[in-house]
């Protein structure tokens, strides 16, 4: 019903989709398997209308679809669900699922035809939510209920889902296939984007895997292992640096019922325990948005205003400005590299400076020592192998992997005693995540106390050597990474969405009343 | 249609960007020059001649930049922290009014020091109006191009309460005037003829200063910093909230000097015709500039030649002088499109 | 207090609010439709600006009163246009476009008003609306004077208000306006143009503001003079802040507003001995920031507000 035809793309010399062609079935549910900057968004972005191909065609049903045209990929019943959600929190449920669907210039809405095709979707495919609750008070795995909703809302006969577990518990994303497996019982084809194997393996019938803008081949399911898809993804057997077994040593953080408030008074943190020593790295397991970003931010200094006890090296850090931490030896790898991490503006070196600019080294009395600061990153750049065009380049015109390159240079190579490493290897190739994890290991064999936080449980399995989990701000013992399946992890995950629905229903009751 | 960043960033398309706005805005204000019914090339000619043609106006062209080099800084200063202040007619006011609290016989000072303490004071005032409007933006995230538009408001109408009243001259037979300054607080001439005064030295002066401070201090590199990228600044440890109130103080205080210069060096005494807009024209003179505090220097000369000019042109012929002010209006959208391009590629088709 | 209790309880007073009110009320409704969609306008002084001097010019030329507004709202639309040329689909600072379309669009009014009146000394008059006294409600005690024996503008404003919020809140194209200005992503997402809607909402918004300035020419005064708008288009963007982008506590925030003005220009005359009228002129530019300040921790902004929309950024 969906046809991809020979399509191609080209920024400048780089093929971002080089001849791509495949079909997508009713009824089926389609993997697409690829690595960060395989491929899959461009394809994406064409199908919607957001580039238009050099080459090739899309088909819906044997008609080409005209290029350059979101609406038209729409009206032909394609929608997709984004990874990040679009939808407006200050509007309800049902002002999101209706918004377009009726003439902009009829003088009203027909809000109580739309709640019946509403109502009537609701228990088709068991995607429970409240159509006037407004979408600020949805939990994640409703706000993606309400994304499928509009897109059925609209009658939509091709699904496409870009990572739609990332943000899900095991508990939601097991709800998520049974509502994909209603759907395509009902005749609709699913595209599934993802590059989480066991997930694919779980719900897909067919996988499609690119990489470097071609397709590599299409696999049936039922014949498919991991091993072989992740080989297909990669182009060469994939290996990432193992941890061995070193015995720790001294506490380097401990932290003692810590508890932070949002400004509007909600427990972010509440009453967490947890203590990394040197020579070990030490996992944070959790859904997002359960207290990780809170945690760091206390840990980066960025939070001052936090109860309880947070001890670097045995001492204090409250009132500790980030600056101030950074000469304590705290290195930070920040959540978002582009939004926080760097400065797009400015140069390389400007980045690179940015964290001690006071430092004696490459300043005096107030005035930047360009040189000295020049040469340093000049040494950083080569020792950390960050591949742009000098020190005075703009740092927007790097890659993401040289830009993470860039951040571990300016925090690991002052040696810090603790490293705060947040989501370090989300979304980067498998190149720069071996480069990334083995530079972490490096610092550890140095004997750096390093906690790692993600929402990869593969990395985490793999690369640490205690483990936690996260959860409403609550964080579970800290017990050796070999303790724990995944299925335990999963089981903590989960375990508080329960109370969390139990307040939805609240919500969604009051709204009936 | 498409806008992306170009990979390399040409300082020659940089350098261009302002020529380009500048020949834009001349050529939108031929249609009006065509509508008076003169000639185009005519309107221009006499404009240069009235600008630049003689050593007068020559004079008078680089006596009437002065003020623009000040609020050009201001401008300039905070735009690259992106904190908006659009108050500096106001901090004009507010320095011009502490130069007159100060210098019009409160205190007599010898020349060397009562000229350096004017423009301290006439620097602490313009910065003091700033104090509400950037604790508002740090502390509650108000909008800091309204409440500084709406003190120029106020400034103005207090300026016009005091020398109606209290600070009224009684010597200026009637017409509402402060008392002159004091012949030590007065900035002196710098040619035997015609107007140009020692702020010009003191405005170029403190353009190389903000300069230097923007390129080679911590404080600069910090402003610039929270202006790109507010939250990776913060998180690389730069006080974010200090940095836009030190900026703040910074641009408040120059536009401030633009005040005591005009009291102190050209009017001689406060009225409320001290500034024709030397504040929101300081913001055009920034923008052609590209908020590089060298560049103030040659855009405000420019913008002033402009003012300069018109008047001259429209005594010759009939074209209102307001043709000056349109020409900066239209300056300032057409230098925004014009650094736009320097900066990104417009592709037609994605 | 006796005094001001006095003058509260005058027709005259409340006419004159009501009048006060009117260009206020188009003026903030025009912003807030503006920032609904995500754009903020700080063209408006100027836009407000145009309104006043071509409604009036119109008229003055022998054109209609009716047809001056039409004119007026239209030479806002255009600037409007301009506006969402430069913001919306160029992307550039709302902040830096806004100011220089208000010194294009001030000073070019400027330049047209003495273009065509090179010669004129005190500013010429026209024949503006007069007040059309609603039969039987108009011969009500003070309510009579003050609401329902107005200019016809001011009959218009009020209704504007009703309709905007309407539009707004309870249609599909109201929907997808705020939907523009909540998350422009999502509206693309719909199938819907981003770009179209915020052209359309800034437009529309500029047009409104120019109808409140030309209520200033062509119902409340008879001339175009130089600075006539004096920062009440400043006032408006606060207003909209006071409002919480809500039409009907922007029409609260514009009574509260010019009711306070037209106390003080009453209480001027009466107290102007002791306390110099500059002092009351700044009242409404004080208590424009001190509205925001009030308002800032309640603030329910439009999350896109100033944000630029590019398509397929986050797709």
């Amino acid at each position: 019903m969906l046809t991809f035809r020979n399509v191609t793309k080209r920024f400048g010399t780089l093929a971002a989709n080089d001849g791509i062609s495949f079909d997508v079935e009713p009824g089926e549910v389609l993997a697409l398997l690829g690595e960060n900057g395989a491929g899959k968004t461009t394809l994406m972005n064409i199908l919607f209308g957001h580039y238009q191909a050099d080459e090739g065609v899309v088909e819906v049903d044997g008609r080409p679809l005209p290029g350059g045209s979101t609406d038209a990929a729409i009206k032909a019943g394609i929608d997709m669900v984004h990874q990040h959600f679009t939808l407006a929190d200050n509007l309800t449920v049902l002002e999101n699922i209706t918004l377009g669907t009726e003439s902009l210039w009829s003088l009203r809405q027909d809000k109580t035809g739309a709640k019946r095709k509403i109502a009537g979707l609701v228990e088709t495919f068991g995607l429970a939510v409240d159509p006037d609750a407004p979408v600020r008070s949805l939990s994640v795995g409703e706000r993606q209920r309400v994304e499928i909703l509009k897109a059925l809302y609209r009658d939509s006969r091709v699904l496409i889902l870009d990572e739609p577990t990332a943000v899900l518990t095991p508990g939601e994303t097991e709800q998520l296939f049974r509502t994909l497996k209603a759907l395509t019982a009902d005749g609709l084809a699913v595209i599934f984007i993802s590059h989480k194997l066991h997930e694919i393996l779980a719900i897909s019938d067919r996988v499609a895997v690119l990489r470097a803008g071609k397709l590599v081949g299409i696999v049936e399911t039922e014949a498919a292992d991991r091993r072989r898809l992740a080989e297909m993804m990669v182009g060469r057997e994939v290996e990432r640096p193992a941890l061995d077994r070193v015995a720790a040593g001294d506490a380097v953080l401990d932290v003692e019922g810590l508890i932070l408030k949002s400004d509007d008074g909600r427990l972010l943190l509440d009453q967490v325990d947890l203590n990394v020593r040197a020579y070990e790295i030490v996992g944070i397991a959790g859904v997002a948005g359960n207290g990780q970003s809170a945690l760091a931010d206390v840990l980066s200094g960025l939070r001052p205003d936090f109860e309880g006890k947070v001890e670097h090296l045995g001492q204090s850090i409250r009132g500790v400005s980030p600056r101030h931490l950074v000469e304590r030896g705290v290195g930070r790898i920040p959540e978002d590299r582009q939004a926080s991490g760097v400065v797009g503006e400015m140069a390389v070196w400007e980045n690179l400076a940015s964290e001690d600019l006071r430092n004696p080294a490459i300043s005096r009395a107030g005035f930047i020592d360009r040189k000295a600061a020049l040469s340093r990153a000049d040494r950083l750049i080569e020792a950390f192998d960050i591949r742009c065009k000098g020190a005075s380049a703009e740092t927007r015109l790097l890659s993401g992997g040289n830009m993470q390159k860039l951040i571990l240079a300016r925090a690991l190579s002052p040696e810090p005693a603790f490293i705060l490493a947040n989501q370090p290897i989300r979304g980067l190739d498998e190149g720069a995540i071996a480069y990334v994890q083995s530079q972490l290991l490096e610092a550890r064999e140095r004997g750096a106390a390093i906690l790692l936080m993600s929402e990869d449980l593969d990395e985490l399995m793999a690369f640490t050597d205690r483990l936690a989990v996260i959860r409403d701000g609550r964080l579970s013992d800290l017990r050796p990474t070999a303790e724990w399946t995944i299925a335990d992890l999963g089981l903590q995950m989960s375990a508080q969405r329960a109370t969390g629905r139990v307040e939805a229903g609240l919500v969604g009751a009051g709204h009936a009343d | 249609m498409r806008i992306e960043p170009r990979e390399t960033v040409s300082w020659l398309r940089v350098g261009l960007a302002p020529v380009f706005a500048v020949a834009a805005a001349l050529f939108l204000c031929s249609a009006l020059i065509l509508w008076a019914g003169v000639s185009v090339p005519e309107a221009y000619v006499l404009l240069l001649k009235g600008a630049f043609g003689s050593a007068f106006a020559l004079n008078e062209t680089l006596t009437r930049s002065i003020p623009l080099i000040f609020t050009g800084l201001a401008a300039a200063v905070a735009f690259r922290a992106k904190f908006y202040n659009i108050g500096g007619e106001g901090q004009l006011y507010a320095g011009a009014l502490a130069a007159t609290f100060f210098g019009t016989g409160l205190l007599t000072l010898p020349p060397v020091l009562m000229i350096p303490f004017l423009m301290i004071a006439g620097a602490l005032a313009g910065g003091a109006l700033l104090i509400v409007p950037v604790l508002l933006k740090t502390r509650l995230n108000v909008d800091e191009v309204v409440t500084t538009l709406l003190l120029n408001f106020v400034v103005i109408l207090l300026v016009g309460y005091l020398i109606e009243g209290p600070w009224k001259d009684p010597m200026a037979l009637g017409w509402p005037q402060a008392a002159s300054i004091i012949d030590e607080g007065v900035l002196p001439p710098l040619l035997a003829k015609g107007r140009l005064h020692l702020g010009l030295i003191i405005a170029l002066a403190a353009a190389v200063l903000v300069f230097v401070m923007m390129r080679t201090t911590v404080k600069g590199f910090e402003i610039r910093a929270v202006g790109h990228n507010a939250k990776a600044a913060e998180f690389a440890g730069i006080p974010v909230g200090r940095t836009i109130i030190v900026t703040a103080m910074i641009s408040g205080g120059l536009a401030g000097m633009a005040g005591v210069s005009e009291v102190a060096g050209l009017k001689g005494y406060l009225t409320l015709d001290l500034s024709p807009g030397f504040g929101y024209t300081g913001i055009a003179v920034a923008m052609l500039a590209q908020l590089h505090p060298l560049a103030v220097v040659p855009s405000a000369i420019f913008l002033s030649a402009m003012f300069v000019g018109a008047d001259a042109m429209s005594r010759a012929v009939n074209i209102p002088t307001y043709l000056a002010d349109v020409m900066v209006g239209i300056s300032v959208l057409a230098m925004l499109v014009a650094a736009m391009l320097a900066q990104y590629r417009v592709r037609w088709r994605g | 207090m006796g005094e001001i209790l006095d003058i509260l309880l005058t027709a005259g007073f409340w006419a004159a609010t009501v009048r006060i009110m009117s260009p206020l009320i188009f003026g903030t409704l025009g912003e807030l439709i503006c920032e609904r969609a995500g754009v903020l306008n700080l063209g408006i002084e100027g836009i407000m600006t145009v309104g006043a001097m071509s409604g009036w010019m119109w008229v003055y030329q022998g054109g209609g009163l009716w047809d001056g507004v039409l004119f007026a709202a239209a030479m806002g639309m255009i600037f409007g246009l301009l506006h969402a040329l430069f913001t919306v689909h160029l992307g550039l600072s709302q902040h830096v476009t806004g100011i220089g379309i208000t010194m294009a669009a001030a000073s070019l009014s400027y330049f047209v008003y003495r273009m065509l009146l090179p010669d004129a000394t005190t500013p010429p008059k026209i024949e503006p609306f007069k007040a059309v006294p609603i039969p039987l409600l108009s011969d009500l005690p003070i309510v009579g004077e003050a609401l329902f024996t107005q200019s016809p503008l001011t009959y218009l404003a009020f209704l504007t208000v009703p309709t905007v919020w309407y539009v707004l809140f309870r249609t599909p194209l109201g929907l997808a306006v705020r939907m523009a200005g909540e998350n422009p992503v999502a509206v693309e997402a719909q199938g819907l143009n981003v770009l179209a809607i915020r052209t359309g909402a800034v437009m529309v918004g500029s047009g409104l503001m120019a109808i409140g300035g030309a209520f200033i020419t062509m119902s409340w005064f008879d001339a175009f003079y130089f600075n006539m708008i004096n920062g009440r288009g400043w006032i408006c963007v606060a207003l909209v802040i006071f409002a919480s982008w809500r039409p009907g506590k922007a029409l609260l925030g514009a009574l509260i507003f010019a009711g306070l003005e037209a106390l003080q220009v009453r209480a001027q005359q009466s107290a102007g001995a002791i306390i110099p009228y500059q002092f009351f002129l700044m009242l409404p530019y004080l208590l424009s920031i001190l509205a925001m300040i009030v308002m800032a921790r309640r603030a329910e902004y439009p999350k896109a507000l100033l944000q630029p929309f590019r398509r397929g950024d986050r797709v």
